[in-house]
């Protein structure tokens, strides 16, 4: 019996073989594929196993982690003021995932990235219970503060910037959201979401960095660049050959101007009172693929990351004459982020040179030691330092005696240069329009904040009542001036 | 090759009785579970755990009767055979006790029971009877061919344990399988011990049949087909299989006897055909119940491709429920990766329940990784190796096949388990042997290793030394 014995021996080995043979196939060849496989819950177990690690404004962290007793997802996120800080933390649900600053650190924030792999090892020794790092960001809790209070109840975004470094100072969209309010995974939060998913208004869009806007006269400030920088204006208080009542090319309309004494105007008076026909002309003599370049040069056709990401801003690259007329004045096709008009804003301010926005200054280990620090970064140089100046100058005139006076800081010392924007929008501009303010302070020391506001609708104004000047200038003065105090 | 040998145990006439050898190993088969526990301990609670002592003390008791009881009974016992199962059973009381600490597994129970009852205390208790069995076995089984005596009385026992599940009353349905009896406050699942008492049965009536059954058949198209007659008992156990299939939704079960009793009779017999005609009567019996049970429809599609089923399965089935189960366990095992988790710090308890009985075998994957994995199998592997050497070394034809018998039913058993944990085969629902919760299974399969060592002293005994021949010459002794 012992050969049929031998063969059933080699039988059960070759059982035993299979095994270890599948065994390897699942547990080395696809690991991987079924470690990630979105089905498997462990990546959200693990994420929100230990204590979150903490964005931290000013020395103060806003956001925190309870202990939630939960068998699944121990710990969960908590926000303090989290409808103001949301455009910058995004927000981390068991649920729903992560987004912004808590899904792009996400590996900070747990404690898992590499970059952590000591701190790790360390307290695995000390006995010490594994926590996530810090994420430090560049934001002033008080510009914050007064960007959200100054948009209050209406719909619009404020983005307020360190023109010298390109630190983000404030970053704010109404209307917002909690994000503790669905963080975790229940029938409340799920609730929650929905009801923001269905909200027609929709808060959780972060209009700051992810809406574009028409920007209608703001751009202006870009068509003036571009004018200096090509040469076609030399001196901004020269009269400009453009008749009222300029006709667009390719078209039989005229351009309709809104101010008066447009007709011949300079390019320094057009910017205060805001002609249309004038910078519509310019747009058109400086040319399209000049126009196009300038604009590029601000950032615009290209997203923006800070880390978070923000949508490109439009300048149409293939508009015809009257489109590229259009387009210079920010109608048409132009449009923008927030966050581009304020960089175009930070970059005049700062003497043409345009920083790299960014919000996450430091990452910090749990043992809050540094891990990476983000050192500021030119980005480009849209205007050289004499136009840059001469569009300051301009500016100022904007904020002191034309359509941006209520900008005025009134502080001795420290110059305060804005331009307004009346944005229409929507078919036959039946939509109430978009007001728009664009600053910055300035002293001799430098500027320390640009911004740029943006109210999209506001009930109860009357319609003739929305410019920038009126809605808009006001937030962006509350702004700078809580930077300015802020930094004294 | 010289005529003593030391590494078969094929008993040589010297035969060393290796019983030191054992006791070191058991030593290690102790001291490994308890580091274990102690590894649970510390990654779950962050301190010593409060049971180590009264665990390591319980194994070590168990572990030190066992082997004083070899010691003395079974002196010439394969010297792996104990340590193995010992190892097993321990690492199985330490993978159950840190499923016990599993705070969704304990609420999961109190949502389902309103209770939640840890399991490892009642796993040793049952590792204490097993024990006993083991004891019992070596003590009442002085020659394993006692056995022969009982062939007919244990295929009636076997086909009574088989059936009870069906008898209204007595049988209990649990998770669709109606493979357990209960009995005042314990259930019994009597499969696990129909497993012994059947291939006792198949050795006995082998034996006899074996010869009648090898070579009275006629040669048909290259196979040599057997008399109607010597067909009936084959076909019996096949029905027997099928009936437990159908009716008590046991698809392991049925295999594993089914192939037990082919294993056996191509031993017996040494003819091929029977392998053939085998195979051919499971797969035409697996297609018939295939075709017809949903039970075994949804876990063919669950094996297929679990992920795709799940997302095809209607919402709240059957299939949508084992499809969950087998993600979860295939998920387990891909997060153990290479070296594992580390012990307790696994979420293999998202398999929810039976996490500690079917699917032990997934906290091991995700756990102690493959390597782990590896180690285990290798540990069956080395059980099953060592019982076919004691089939090997055994002199009489009851006790080879008989030895066969149960390594092959072992082996067949944790094939069948883990490859359908690991998505090899289809899922069918046993228990991985000493490692999973559940007392008949524990004891039952330390019965059986209790055999296997009664059976190995035996084969390893010294032949009494022949009373010498003053006429003899100096001959050397030549061994086939």
């Amino acid at each position: 019996m012992n050969k049929p014995l031998r063969r059933v021996a080699i039988f059960c080995g070759l059982l035993v073989l299979a095994l270890l043979v599948r065994d390897n196939w699942l547990q080395y060849v696809r690991a991987d594929e079924l470690n990630a496989h979105p089905k498997n819950k462990r990546v959200q177990i693990e994420r929100y196993a230990s204590e979150r690690g903490n964005i931290i404004v000013n020395g103060k962290p806003i956001t925190g982690s309870a202990n939630s007793g939960d068998t699944y997802y121990q710990f969960k996120r908590t926000y303090v003021d989290g409808p103001m800080w949301a455009p910058v933390t995004g927000y981390a649900s068991q649920a729903f995932d992560a987004s912004q600053i808590e899904k792009i650190e996400d590996g900070i924030l747990t404690g898992n990235d590499d970059r952590l792999f000591f701190d790790r090892t360390l307290s695995m020794f000390t006995g010490e219970k594994k926590r996530g790092g810090d994420v430090v960001t560049t934001l002033n809790a008080a510009a914050q503060k007064a960007a959200f209070k100054g948009l209050g109840s209406k719909t619009g975004a404020v983005v307020a910037l360190e023109p010298s470094t390109g630190k983000v100072l404030a970053l704010a969209s109404t209307p917002s959201y909690d994000p503790g309010s669905f963080s975790g995974y229940h029938d409340k939060d799920a609730k929650a979401w929905q009801a923001l998913e269905q909200d027609k208004n929709k808060p959780k869009l972060n209009r700051a960095l992810r809406e574009i806007y028409p920007p209608g006269s703001v751009f202006k400030v870009v068509t003036a660049a571009a004018a200096l920088e090509s040469g076609k204006i030399t001196d901004i208080n020269a009269a400009t050959d453009t008749p009222e009542g300029w006709k667009i090319p390719l078209s039989t309309k005229p351009m309709v101007n809104h101010a008066n004494g447009c007709a011949n105007a300079s390019l320094n008076e057009a910017l205060r009172v805001s002609c249309n026909s004038v910078f519509a002309k310019l747009g058109d003599d400086v040319g399209r693929d000049k126009m196009v370049e300038t604009a590029e040069k601000f950032g615009f056709n290209e997203q923006q990351f800070m880390p978070v990401r923000a949508e490109a801003s439009v300048y149409d690259k293939k508009a015809d004459r009257g489109g590229n007329a259009l387009s210079s004045i920010g109608q048409f096709n132009t449009a923008t982020t927030p966050l581009q008009m304020a960089m175009v804003t930070a970059a005049i301010a700062n003497d043409g040179k345009l920083m790299k926005p960014y919000m996450v200054d430091e990452l910090r280990a749990p043992s809050t030691e540094l891990i990476k620090k983000t050192e500021p970064e030119e980005m480009s140089r849209p205007v050289s330092q004499k136009n840059a100046q001469l569009i300051q100058q301009m500016m100022e005139n904007v904020v002191s005696t034309g359509t941006g006076t209520n900008a005025d800081l009134g502080m001795p010392g420290m110059k305060v240069g804005g331009k307004t924007g009346t944005a229409q929008h929507g078919e036959q501009n039946s939509k109430r329009p978009y007001a728009w303010f664009i600053a910055y302070a300035k002293s001799a020391q430098g500027s320390p904040v640009a911004v740029a506001v943006i109210v999209e609708d506001s009930e109860g104004t009357n319609r003739e009542d929305i410019t920038g000047g009126g809605l808009a200038a006001p937030i962006a003065k509350a702004v700078m001036k809580a930077v300015v105090k802020s930094g004294s | 090759m010289s005529v003593v040998t030391n590494t078969t145990t094929i008993g040589a006439i010297e035969a060393p009785s290796r019983r030191n050898t054992e006791l070191v190993l058991l030593a290690f088969a102790v001291v490994i579970p308890v580091f274990a526990y102690l590894n649970v301990g510390l990654a779950i609670d962050g301190k010593v755990p409060a049971g180590m002592l009264g665990y390591g003390a319980g194994l070590t008791l168990l572990a030190g009767v066992a082997h004083l009881v070899v010691r003395k009974w079974a002196p010439y016992a394969d010297p792996l055979l104990l340590p193995l199962a010992t190892l097993l059973n321990g690492m199985g009381l330490v993978l159950i006790w840190r499923l016990d600490q599993s705070p969704r597994l304990i609420d999961l129970a109190k949502r389902s029971y309103g209770t939640f009852n840890p399991s490892a205390p009642n796993q040793m208790m049952y590792s204490a009877i097993g024990i006993a069995m083991l004891v019992g076995v070596l003590l009442l089984l002085k020659d394993h061919r006692v056995l022969q005596r009982y062939t007919y009385i244990s295929m009636v026992a076997a086909l009574v344990l088989l059936l009870l599940p069906l008898v209204p009353g007595l049988g209990a349905d649990v998770f669709g399988a109606k493979i357990w009896i209960r009995v005042g406050g314990f259930s019994i699942q009597p499969g696990e011990f129909a497993k012994l008492v059947l291939a006792v049965f198949f050795s006995g009536y082998l034996m006899v049949k074996r010869d009648a059954l090898a070579l009275a058949s006629r040669r048909f198209m290259g196979l040599y087909l057997p008399r109607g007659r010597d067909l009936g008992p084959i076909l019996t156990i096949w029905a027997v299989s099928l009936l437990i299939l159908v009716f008590e939704n046991d698809l392991g079960t049925s295999l594993l006897f089914f192939g037990m009793f082919v294993i056996m009779l191509y031993v017996a017999t040494e003819r091929t055909s029977w392998i053939v005609m085998g195979l051919l009567m499971a797969v035409a019996g697996a297609v018939a119940v295939g075709s017809t049970a949903s039970h075994v429809q949804s876990r063919v599609a669950a094996w297929i491709d679990p992920f795709e089923c799940l997302k095809t399965a209607p919402e709240g089935s059957n299939m949508a429920y084992a499809c969950d189960q087998m993600t979860q366990v295939l998920m387990s095992f891909g997060s153990g990766g290479i070296l594992g988790t580390g012990l307790g710090e696994g979420n293999s308890d998202l398999i929810g329940f039976a996490a500690n009985s079917d699917f032990i075998f997934a906290t091991v994957g995700e756990e102690l990784g493959l390597a782990g994995v590896m180690v285990f199998l290798l540990l069956y592997g080395l059980i099953i190796e060592r019982g076919v050497r004691t089939s090997l070394a055994a002199r009489d034809p009851f006790g080879k096949l008989l030895a066969m018998g149960l390594s092959g039913a072992f082996a067949l058993q944790v094939f069948v388990v883990a490859g359908g944990v690991m998505g090899l085969i289809p899922l069918t629902g046993m228990t991985m042997p000493f490692l999973a919760y559940g007392g008949s299974s524990v004891i039952a399969n330390w019965a059986l290793i209790g055999i296997l060592i009664r059976i190995s002293d035996t084969a390893r005994r010294p032949a009494p030394s022949p009373a010498p021949n003053p006429d003899a010459e100096m001959t050397q002794v030549v061994r086939p």
